[in-house]
């Protein structure tokens, strides 16, 4: 079931979070709203779980419009950076407490609650408090209990910041899975461009209250609407009004007419690729990213002298 | 060495100001035997006394918990004009000394006070009766709960409670199922000390009870009546009653407090 955002706007005192932001979150869609901290992501989230009220605009779910609702009649499932686990409930009335709500019968709420706790690999732990749960463990309660109650669309704040790099990386790809099975419309709002591309069909970028450009993670990398979307989704160079992404720097040897001579100042050895940090003749630095193939037919040592070339740039009129 | 030195000092503090004191009340007590004390506290008027307290303190404390919590949530999750001055009014009463609460219920609801004139009229009397002795109560033991739920709202934040809002509850169910039983412990501690301060209640209550022995007459004022008519084994012996109320509430949290909370 689709989101539909139109207009709005939300200031807290003199700060404007959110200017007349739109978006439409398609149905079934995985989206990510990603953006620098304050760039107003978390805070469009909140105005559609119905946590903020917004100054203007309005907000459809599933073609209905709920600017008006409280949070509990609109349908979502919330989970929050971090966790706002029930800390006075079990493992299994955390996840139970929307179906409890809602009255429905035990043994129902008891089949759900197996189902849920199964598909998030906490069986073993109905019994425990959240006390006794690792960040990770917690965050995957949180997504049962928010699942629990079939909400229209699921909605993530930054659900893994909270937790270390490999847990977070687990948890990533274990949440693209559950979308593509169950299909749950869902919004994850993060700050970590890896982690949008990874998991989003789409991603909306946001930067100061607006949205830059809304398409899919390869459209955001690769036609990139504005240099505040080109830098913030990847690496990149600067080169005057060019904008040079590492991996479209070409490095020889030998000059060829094109190139222009550069001196290797560091190799960062990155596993299966290396970054060839370069300074140029006339001071301006970049960054190259050449595999260890290159690095080795090339011969490359700190101190050389390469010749470098843009295969591919871009720039922006203003 | 310096932490035993430390422990000691902390110990012989405790026992030189506390336990010796009300150790020797109960040896005094009971230095006769229990046959004394015992006819002692079954007199009318003491047993008359003892009711009055609990009468009181089952009133009382059961409005400040209400009123508390209440005030507490308002003060923590909500934003209204003069939350400041709410916020310091509410510690008027630690501040302020008994006698002067007494005296202010006394020109409010007394025959010359403000209400006086008007609840004469109706044959209401507060001021030396039992209503008197209740608003005076509430009014000492306020603060307790409120300040012992505050901090512990404004700890556990508001993120459970949007959490449950999200998940289809409604105000009155976030409240009964999420935060209420996040803040329980802050509110048996509040009532604890609610009712610690109930029973042993002596300055407000004195002025506008009227210390009529046998009609309203509490526990404390039983206490000094006795002491000042020389009856010391009936002061002693009520004091003993005052003394076993206390650690019978401070016993009762205890009990009611699961083991795995107490860390």
């Amino acid at each position: 079931m689709s989101i539909v955002v139109r207009d709005i706007t939300k200031r807290f005192g003199a700060f404007t979070a959110l200017e007349g932001v739109s978006l439409e979150v398609p149905t079934g869609s995985l989206t990510a709203l990603l953006g620098p901290s304050g760039s107003g992501k978390s805070t469009l989230l909140r105005v559609v779980a119905g946590l903020e009220q917004p100054d203007a605009g309005e907000v459809l779910i599933a073609d209905e419009d709920v600017t008006e609702a409280a949070p509990q009649r609109r349908g979502v499932g919330f989970v929050f950076q971090h966790y706002a686990a029930f800390k006075h409930l079990t493992v299994y009335e955390n996840v139970a407490f929307g179906l409890r709500i809602r009255h429905r019968p035990r043994a129902e709420i008891a089949e759900r609650v197996g189902e849920l706790l199964r598909l998030v690999q906490l069986e073993g732990f109905a019994k425990r408090y959240p006390a006794q749960l690792s960040g990770g463990q917690r965050q995957r309660m949180g997504l049962a209990r928010a699942l629990a109650v079939d909400p229209k669309v699921l909605l993530l704040d930054e659900p893994f910041g909270a937790l270390d790099a490999r847990v977070r990386k687990e948890l990533r790809a274990w949440l693209r899975r559950l979308h593509d099975e169950t299909h749950t419309t869902t919004v994850i709002v993060t700050h970590d461009q890896e982690e949008a591309m990874e998991v989003a069909d789409r991603v909306a970028l946001m930067n100061a209250g607006r949205i830059e450009q809304v398409g899919s993670p390869r459209e955001l990398y690769e036609l990139p609407a504005n240099e505040f979307v080109m830098s913030f989704v990847g690496p990149v160079n600067r080169d005057g009004d060019a904008f040079i992404r590492p991996h479209d720097i070409e490095l020889r040897t030998e000059p060829n007419g094109a190139t222009r001579e550069a001196m290797v100042e560091r190799l960062v050895h990155l596993g299966f690729e290396v970054r060839v940090e370069l300074v140029r003749d006339d001071g301006t630095r970049l960054s190259a990213q050449v595999t260890r193939e290159e690095v080795a037919a090339l011969e490359l040592e700190d101190g050389q002298i390469v010749y470098v070339r843009a295969v591919r740039q871009t720039t922006f009129t203003p | 060495m310096g932490r035993y030195l430390l422990r000691f000092a902390g110990l012989g503090y405790l026992a030189v100001l506390l336990v010796v004191p009300v150790g020797l009340v109960f040896w005094r007590t009971f230095e006769h035997g229990l046959s004394a004390p015992w006819h002692a506290v079954m007199t009318h008027d003491a047993r008359h006394a003892f009711w009055l307290t609990i009468l009181i303190a089952l009133v009382a404390v059961p409005a400040n918990t209400v009123f508390g919590v209440a005030l507490a949530l308002a003060i923590v999750r909500r934003r209204f004009p003069g939350k400041g001055i709410v916020n310091a009014v509410v510690d008027l009463p630690l501040a302020l000394s008994p006698v002067v609460i007494g005296l202010a219920l006394l020109l409010l609801y007394g025959r010359l006070g403000w209400f006086g004139p008007f609840l004469d009229r109706h044959g209401i009397q507060i001021v030396f009766a039992l209503p008197g002795m209740i608003l005076a109560t509430i009014f000492v033991s306020l603060p307790f709960v409120v300040r012992e739920v505050v901090p512990v709202l404004r700890e556990i934040g508001t993120e459970q409670e949007q959490a449950a809002s999200t998940l289809g509850a409604s105000g009155f169910q976030t409240l009964v199922r999420i935060t209420l039983p996040a803040i329980r412990w802050a509110i048996a501690y509040g009532v604890v000390l609610t009712t610690a301060r109930c029973l042993g209640e002596f300055g407000a209550v004195s002025v506008v009870s009227g210390r009529l022995a046998g009609k309203t007459d509490t526990l404390t004022l039983y206490v000094q009546d006795q002491f000042e008519s020389f009856d010391l084994t009936g002061a002693y012996a009520a004091s003993v009653l005052l003394a076993l109320l206390a650690i019978a509430t401070l016993v009762a949290m205890n009990v009611f407090r699961p083991k795995e909370e107490i860390r």
